[in-house]
């Protein structure tokens, strides 16, 4: 529907509330209706140290020790931070720097298990199948240490939104079934293969948020997912207040605060978060993991991952244990030659294009798409002036003006570009997206918000160094006067004497030895306070 | 291709900006089929000379410029002439045509830094350097074919090639004409007034018609006589997403208040609303070339704000200014404002309570 | 004649009273701002390494507002510092003299120090801790690399390392378009002729 027949709609109160902006990319849900399939354990478990936003963790374990699944392989330094666990069974075989899914092509301390093939379970941890008897704390130390982040692809530690905050209370508990990006299925099928642990997750957190009532959200685009989640909650008894919506497809619905404002007509404050309008969001994927945890004791070893690409023989998803090497994915699904291939890392719209594929699975691989290098190519063609259309700042579902953005960035006004909002860009890509310039207006934006964040580093430990230098002057100053002040003391105690001498030796020789001598030693005294 | 660093997103939605110039050109298809039906031949050498003449002209710019000569492939400038063509009178001889497309290319364009760059409209700017050049050419109108209203001896066969191309390159004194030249409806009514000639009575007199003027039987630039062409060009642009309807509305229902204000207090010394709307090249210049996308501000009430004040401008100079039309003028003024506009006028962004707030 | 006599009379008194009025405008609304000194102080690094010829970014400061240096001496600063000093001075900017190094972070190697604290001595901003027989070592988040430890140790065990690199802090570099190249370029001229 054209944008402003659907904000006249909206005005005249006949549309429900629909985020601005936005884009139709071709979805190309190639895998919508294939089931998950489980995985085979890979020979060796590559875990990356750090698979989460927030501080990295330190390995708990040692080369050669043995290690048993859902076993704690490295702890948490610091608040914002969730542990890492063993995927299967097995020995430390090495702890060193591999490659991770980050468009640097750098790496990160990552522990590697050899599977030993049993599959041992730690049993250390037990279900929690009264949890809505338990209190919310515990259940959020749970949510803690059994490793969750948000599994939409922002690994946000989980447990740090599951709080019961009396100055902000939550009202609603939206479950987010968007999945906006295109070729990305896996909320789709889980919704349509564990509705109900979904739901149950769902209880969860509204106990632990204490929150009353919860809205599933779903894109048009997967009615079978909604109408399935629709029975699973008419079957359950508790979830009254819980209604399942399903909103037109549209990119980037799923984005968190699009998805509040379509739900609530609310905005979330700028640097503010949903929690303080009453507002809690959290991914089909993260609810499950959030019932696995819980329910069954089990901390997260494992997640959903869509395996597709226009490049792709055998587009499919799998159940994948975290640490298998990508490359062997690619390979299950026919993949082993990867010279015409483009490899991107989530969805295409946000995803990273990475270089090869040997890298691990991590807590944030929603997507591994083979793109073909023509349909790269297609995505990427040379950049031309921008001719002011205006089509980037009508798709912006932030209401940015990105081609003004972009000439900022380019031009090295970074300041002026943070005036005009950089800083709230959620750097979806609908702008890019549509340009006819074929602008890559996001690579602006990022290198601009790079350089920003580089200068006000710069420009913070520069004001440190000169506190710093400044407050060592002030030492060296203070210490001198010190010791000038000993100085004089020290001098006024023993000068009566050496003038005294001075006056008596003067009279008799008219300077010699005897003063030169008493002199070295009143000289020497002075010579040691220096110091 | 492996060794650059690509950012997200990896996927594109496939415009192209010779896909927007195509639509444009497309959507001026009914005005150039007008023109030729009023015009005849003198229309077809207009045009083929001006685009001509401007593609020829942003080819050798590029080269100079050391730019790849395959740019002009996007269309802009096959645009620019076209606009330009439409928007003379029919008996501008060939070096003006000429002239005006480099001045639209190369002071319009590329003197600026090529596509994206200028400040003004490039076809409007070489029209307002023609007409502050050549005002005799430039407001020299000749009677259309199927035309009755203001008709003034001698009537040139438009139709007819050999006297077009001897009218278009040796001037109508080649015809044995001193001079052929009659006023538009804008002009006519302008004099008359200065004379103190009501409104009504000098559109009586010119033999006016508001249906003629509609479909474009009139006297004045070729491509800008009929409204209806234009407006299905217009709505065709609208339909395509080439243009928002922000300025188009607001420029022509500014001029409409305006006209309709003052007619309500003097008709006498003010013409109606309608004759504002269909004469002149209010239509053109509203749907076309002051939506020019690189001209015109980006935000939505930035191109609200635009059109009110080229609007204001229009209606202003018609009725006081000296000259009889005053829409390209208008255009170009606020072309001056639009960084301007484009930084007080950027709508609200998401979380924040006003506009141009960070 | 008399008419040019008149016309050259009113705009000389025209002007003499434009000009008293400045003067008198200028003594009135004079505005004690902030000193320049701080100004520029406020845009160098404060690396404190004495590579632009002066022994600290103030002494520098005060030179380059009493225009006795010049405006592209500080090294670590780079061109982006010359810049803004150029623009607060409203001077033309001057090319830099060097290159600025890659950033470095000084290291002591602990197993040859002999504890005499003359790097402690030697660091503008106290970056290094130790005592007297103890071993020294660099808190390299205070280091800024400005090499003055390097040369006062007796036993030669202090390093100069490249800064690591971390994955927190990388960035996107610009596009590889020629479009942004060029236009970056073309920014770094401009800024280039003020």
């Amino acid at each position: 529907m054209p944008a402003m027949v659907r904000k006249l709609a909206q005005r005249l109160g006949m549309l429900q509330h629909s985020f601005v902006g936005g884009v139709h990319p071709n979805m190309h849900k190639l895998t919508a209706d294939i089931a998950i399939e489980e995985c085979d354990i890979a020979p060796v478990h590559v875990l990356p140290m750090k698979q989460h936003i927030g501080e990295i963790c330190s390995p708990l374990v040692g080369v050669g020790d043995l290690v048993l699944r859902g076993q704690k392989i490295a702890r948490s330094e610091g608040y914002l931070s969730v542990p890492v666990h063993a995927p299967t069974s097995g020995r430390v075989v090495k702890i060193e720097e591999h490659t991770i899914p980050h468009p640097s092509g750098m790496g990160l301390p990552s522990i590697f298990i050899e599977s030993d093939g049993d599959d041992k379970n730690d049993e250390s941890r037990a279900p929690i199948s009264d949890w809505i008897n338990t209190d919310p704390t515990q259940l959020r130390e749970r949510a803690r240490m059994c490793g969750l982040a948000g599994l939409g692809g922002a690994v946000f530690p989980t447990f740090i939104k599951l709080v019961q905050d009396k100055r902000f209370p939550i009202e609603t508990v939206v479950l987010n079934g968007i999945e906006c990006e295109p070729y990305l299925t896996n909320d789709h099928r889980l919704m349509l293969e564990h509705a109900e642990e979904i739901l149950e997750g769902m209880a969860i957190i509204m106990h632990m948020v204490g929150a009353d009532s919860g809205i599933i959200a779903v894109e048009d685009n997967k009615q079978d997912a909604a109408d399935t989640m629709q029975q699973a909650l008419d079957a359950r008894s508790d979830m009254e207040n819980v209604v399942v919506l399903v909103l037109p497809t549209r990119y980037p619905q799923g984005s968190e605060k699009q998805l509040i404002y379509t739900l609530t007509g609310r905005e979330v404050p700028a640097g503010k978060l949903p929690m303080h309008i009453g507002v809690l969001c959290q991914n089909v994927g993260t609810t499950k993991a959030l019932y696995d945890a819980v329910v069954l004791g089990k901390p997260l070893t494992e997640r959903t991952v869509t395996v597709s690409g226009d490049a792709l023989p055998n587009p499919t998803n799998l159940r994948v244990r975290l640490g298998t090497p990508v490359r062997t994915l690619f390979a299950r699904q026919g993949l082993e030659d990867f010279s015409d291939i483009q490899i991107v890392h989530g969805g295409p719209m946000m995803g990273e294009r990475l270089k090869n594929p040997d890298f691990p699975v991590v807590k944030s691989s929603t997507g591994l798409l083979a793109m073909s290098v023509q349909a790269m190519k297609a995505a990427h063609t040379v950049e031309q002036p921008c001719i002011r259309c205006g089509h980037c700042s009508e798709a912006c579902p932030v209401s940015l003006v990105p081609n003004l953005l972009a000439d900022q960035c380019r031009s090295d006004q970074f300041e002026k570009a943070a005036q005009y909002d950089l800083f709230d860009c959620i750097e979806c890509g609908a702008c890019s997206y549509v340009c006819p310039s074929n602008i890559p207006l996001v690579h602006y934006f990022r290198y601009g918000k790079g350089q920003l964040a580089l200068q006000r580093r710069e420009d913070s430990f520069a004001e440190a160094s000169r506190k710093r230098s400044e407050a060592r002057d002030a030492r060296i100053e203070r210490e001198k006067a010190e010791k000038a002040a000993r100085r004089t003391r020290v001098r006024q105690t023993h000068a009566p004497k050496t003038d005294e001498a001075k006056a008596e030796t003067a009279a008799e020789t008219g300077g010699g030895a005897k003063p030169a001598a008493e002199a070295t030693v009143a000289d020497s005294k002075t010579v040691e306070s220096k110091d | 291709m492996s060794l650059i660093m690509l950012s997200s997103p990896h996927a594109h939605g496939g415009d192209s900006i010779r896909m927007i110039m195509l639509t444009v050109m497309l959507a001026l298809l009914p005005a150039a089929g007008v023109s030729v039906y009023l015009f005849g031949w003198m229309a077809v050498l207009l045009i083929v000379t001006c685009m001509l003449t401007a593609l020829m002209t942003e080819a050798l710019c590029l080269k100079w410029m050391g730019r790849p000569v395959s740019t002009l492939l996007d269309n802009s400038a096959a645009l620019t002439g076209l606009f330009l063509a439409l928007t003379l009178p029919a008996a501008t001889p060939w070096w003006m045509a000429v002239l005006g497309s480099v001045f639209a290319i190369v002071l319009g364009k590329q003197l600026y830094g090529g596509l994206g760059y200028n400040i003004f409209n490039p076809a409007l700017s070489a029209r307002v350097i023609l007409l502050i050049s050549f005002p005799l050419n430039m407001t020299t109108w000749i009677m259309p074919m199927s035309a009755s209203m203001g008709a003034v001896e001698p009537v040139i066969n438009l139709y007819d090639f050999s006297t077009c191309v001897t009218l278009f390159f040796a001037g109508p004194g080649a015809l044995g004409f001193d001079a052929i030249s009659m006023a538009s409806p804008l002009g006519y009514i302008k004099t008359e007034a200065t004379l103190g000639v009501p409104v009504a009575d000098a559109l009586n007199a010119y033999g006016y018609s508001y249906l003629d003027a509609f479909l474009g039987f009139e006297a004045g630039s070729i491509g800008e006589t009929s409204a209806l062409a234009l407006l299905i060009g217009g709505i065709f642009l609208l339909a395509r997403h080439s243009i928002t309807w922000h300025i188009p509305f607001s420029y022509i229902v500014t001029v409409l208040l305006l006209a309709w204000l003052f007619n309500a207090l003097n008709p006498d010394q003010f013409a109606t609303p309608m004759f504002h709307l269909f004469a002149g090249g209010l239509i053109l210049c509203a749907f076309f070339m002051a939506t020019d996308p690189v001209s015109s501000p980006v935000t939505p009430l930035g191109q609200v704000v635009f059109g009110v004040g080229c609007g204001v401008i229009t209606w202003s100079i018609r009725t006081w200014g000296g000259y009889p039309e005053g829409a390209m003028f208008a255009v170009l003024l606020m072309n001056c404002a639009v960084p301007l506009i484009d930084h007080y006028f950027r709508p609200r962004v998401y979380g924040h309570k006003h506009r141009n707030e960070s | 004649m008399t008419g040019l006599l008149y016309a050259l009379a009113s705009l000389g008194a025209f002007a003499l009273v434009a000009g008293l009025v400045l003067a008198i405008a200028q003594k009135v609304f004079h505005i004690e701002g902030d000193p320049m000194v701080e100004k520029l102080d406020a845009l160098l690094p404060q690396t404190q390494c004495g590579q632009c010829g002066y022994p600290g970014c103030k002494p520098y400061a005060v030179a380059v507002a009493s225009s006795e240096a010049e405006v592209n001496h500080c090294v670590p600063g780079g061109e982006r510092t010359m810049l803004q000093i150029a623009d607060l001075m409203g001077v033309e900017p001057k090319d830099l003299e060097a290159e600025p190094a890659a950033p470095m972070l000084a290291f002591v190697r602990e197993d040859e120090c002999i504890g005499c604290t003359l790097c402690i001595k030697a660091c503008p901003v106290d970056a290094i801790i130790g005592a007297p027989k103890q071993y020294h070592t660099v808190v390299a988040d205070h280091c800024t690399g400005c090499n003055l430890c390097v040369e006062p140790c007796p036993v030669d065990c202090i390093d100069m390392l490249m800064k690591p690199e971390l994955i927190e802090h990388w960035s996107w570099p610009l596009p590889d378009t020629k479009r942004a190249q060029l236009g970056h370029e073309r920014r770094e001229q401009h800024a280039g002729h003020g």
